[in-house]
């Protein structure tokens, strides 16, 4: 029988060489006469590891990471087809305490399964939530889905069961579903991993939203950065499509459409996202009314984050007590959250709410890479905000990031060691928003431009009482004056960068809050 | 990479035919066009806007608004180091400048890398775990 092998064909893997590496693994069972079998898998999240290549052995999985194309002619001779010891042998990946440590359900099959197999979907649970659906109907879905605790995942945290309630009440000649994968939060990856990784999840969680509401035709909005997540979700669309998943006789009738991104990280903002998806500018649109009123071309919309659409399966599955049983405070279930920048186990980390930012960051990612101490952490985003090491007891829940100045996001959390000038990130912070504004409400537009300017002169020491006030000011009138968290949310990382690190904006002593009091 | 096409008004028409029955098809046919041409001439735009019965405005605000989207052909490879946050934590920016004068970079912010940086999307194809050399390998390939 041939040895099965795996080895991922995530962008994770494959942008540091997996390709080349199976390539070198084909070659080199070739020549040692051995039968093997590659399996072309998602990947697992453990971005370290990549490219972890894993062997079947009767002791299950083994995997062997990083490895290069130039490591396997060793591993090879090392006895890799046997599971045989190498110092790149990892052993079992879920018996490392990065995996050990994770509650994963809406990350179960990823980098288990060949993600392209609707075979291999089904035999690990795939289906199970929609054949739930079917058999509870459009009100028990909303039902269980409002019961789940399910709240937005694409930053908002808005209750899912609410959104969807509203768009199944609205009246319209004809609904839509729009699953929003413009992940452009910098720090983030978790659902071009789940496209890649699971895709059919992302359709099953698309055709229970559109039973739910009434919804025929769902679209889902691509990234352009994203290229392998593309094909991988027209691809799976292909293969739905034949076995009868997808089509306008389908039970539920329900057909979905890829559509690519042009490189606007303000098309991450669900009104924006529809201006694109109709063809114009993606310029936010004034609320009300809501999109779940009137959404895509007029009509109502029901449009959640990938995440978002990626749990109810599990929810349904698995019951929306179960689901709601984890988490913490009002935040239930789990997050997938992202550890990335300069940490040394990066990846997806997929744990119920109410883990501490320190758990995640020393424990779970332990430490930085560079082995430089941790200076900050930005949580949330180019949108949040920046925390000090002294507010790593904060646990990972809406409110408790809200009450401390902050936002969870879509969960990323990026890691900046010592060496890092927080006023030079406070500063990308209004040239990002900036770049990206859609120029159509006024505080973003030009307040970004002016926050950078500000910035320039606090930083070269001119005036600087006087223009943190301005500074301070503009912050408060971009946050209420906006029309989007773009330019809303943007003080995040301003604000928290000054009030944690006013030594990097010239401080001598205290936090600026301090600073009435110091005059 | 493969070599961009000549732009054709015959060719352009049958962009436009493949997505004409798609709900909101501007996108879709300029990213085709962008992808068969490696840029959207402004000849094409006229026939854009006639296909779709829009002006050439709207069609001309839709390419200038999207980064993709370019009115002139790049000259040779297109180089698009990510520049956002969690790569400036892996050290980007020392990345950028020891290649300048030597590689013309575009900005991209974030290709879903952010564990594996320094990343850069070269043609098309992603790359990450960057250094200077072999960025500058890449580059010249």
């Amino acid at each position: 029988m041939a040895i099965r092998l795996y080895v991922p064909a995530d962008t994770a893997a494959v942008a540091v060489g997996a390709d080349d590496v199976a390539r070198a693994l084909a070659a080199e069972a070739r020549q040692a006469g051995v039968e093997i079998l590659i399996v072309r898998n998602g990947s697992r999240g453990a971005f370290e590891l990549e490219t972890l290549v894993e062997v079947e052995t009767a002791l299950g999985r083994i995997g062997y990471g990083p490895v290069y194309a130039e490591d396997v002619p060793g591993l090879v001779a090392a006895g890799l087809f046997e599971g045989g010891a190498h110092p790149k042998r990892v052993g079992r990946p879920e018996d490392l305490p990065f995996f050990a440590c994770q509650t994963r359900l809406t990350f179960v099959r990823c980098g288990i399964i060949n993600p392209q197999s609707l075979d291999a979907y089904l035999a690990h649970g795939g289906g199970e939530g929609l054949a739930t659906a079917r058999a509870l109907g459009p009100a028990g879905v909303i039902e269980a889905v409002t019961r789940s605790g399910l709240r937005g995942r694409g930053g908002a945290g808005f209750p899912s069961g609410i959104k969807w309630r509203t768009v199944a009440d609205a009246p319209g000649p004809r609904k839509y579903v729009v699953c929003n994968a413009d992940e452009g939060d910098s720090g983030t990856f978790a659902d071009r991993l789940l496209m890649e990784g699971d895709p059919f999840l992302m359709i099953e969680g698309m055709i229970i939203a559109g039973l739910a509401v009434g919804a025929a035709k769902g679209f889902i909005y691509i990234r352009s950065e994203y290229p392998l997540a593309i094909t991988a979700m027209e691809r799976a669309i292909e293969t739905a499509r034949a076995a009868g998943w997808l089509a306008a006789d389908s039970d539920p009738a329900f057909d979905i459409e890829v559509r690519v991104g042009a490189g606007a990280y303000v098309c991450g903002e669900e009104t924006a996202l529809l201006e694109s998806l109709e063809g114009r500018r993606g310029q936010v649109r004034a609320k009300p009314p809501l999109p779940a009123h009137k959404g895509l071309f007029g009509q109502p919309t029901v449009i959640n984050n990938c995440l978002s659409l990626a749990a109810v399966p599990h929810i349904l599955a698995g019951g929306a007590h179960l689901y709601a049983s984890h988490g913490h405070g009002r935040s239930h279930g789990t997050m997938p959250i992202q550890l990335a920048g300069d940490i040394r186990n990066g990846g997806l980390v997929e744990v119920p709410f109410g883990i501490s930012l320190g758990e995640l960051v020393d424990g779970i990612g332990g430490g930085t890479l560079s082995g430089r101490p941790v200076r900050a952490v930005q949580v949330g985003g180019p949108l949040g905000a920046f925390f000090p090491r002294r507010l790593f007891d904060t646990p990972f829940d809406y409110e408790a990031f809200a009450a401390r100045g902050g936002l969870i996001g879509h969960g990323g959390v990026v890691v900046f060691s010592e060496g890092i000038d927080m006023a030079a990130q406070a500063r990308f912070a209004m040239e990002f928003c900036a770049i990206e504004s859609c120029g159509k409400c006024t505080p973003c537009r030009i307040g970004a431009v002016r926050g950078v300017e500000v910035i320039d002169k606090i930083r070269a020491g001119q005036a600087r009482e006087a223009n943190i006030a301005v500074l301070t000011d503009l912050c408060e009138t971009m946050k209420f004056g906006s029309l989007c968290a773009l330019g809303g949310f943007t003080p995040y990382p301003v604000m928290s960068a000054l009030t944690h690190f006013p030594e990097d904006f010239g401080a001598l002593a205290p936090a600026p809050e301090l600073a009435g009091q110091e005059a | 990479m493969t070599q961009s096409a000549i732009w054709s008004p015959e060719r352009t028409v049958e962009i436009i035919a493949a997505h004409a029955h798609r709900e909101g098809p501007l996108l879709p046919i300029l990213h085709d066009i962008q992808g068969a041409f490696g840029h959207v001439p402004h000849d094409a735009v006229s026939i854009i806007a006639g296909a779709l019965n829009l002006s050439r405005a709207e069609v001309h605000g839709v390419i200038s608004f999207y980064h993709d989207f370019h009115a002139a052909p790049a000259e040779g490879r297109v180089i698009k180091l990510c520049r956002a946050e969690a790569c400036q934590a892996r050290g980007v920016e020392a990345l950028a400048a020891a290649v300048e004068g030597r590689i013309a970079l575009e900005p991209v912010y974030c290709l879903g890398l952010c564990a594996s940086g320094p990343a850069a999307m070269i043609d098309g194809r992603l790359v990450a775990r960057l250094t200077a050399e072999r960025l500058i390998q890449l580059a010249e390939a």
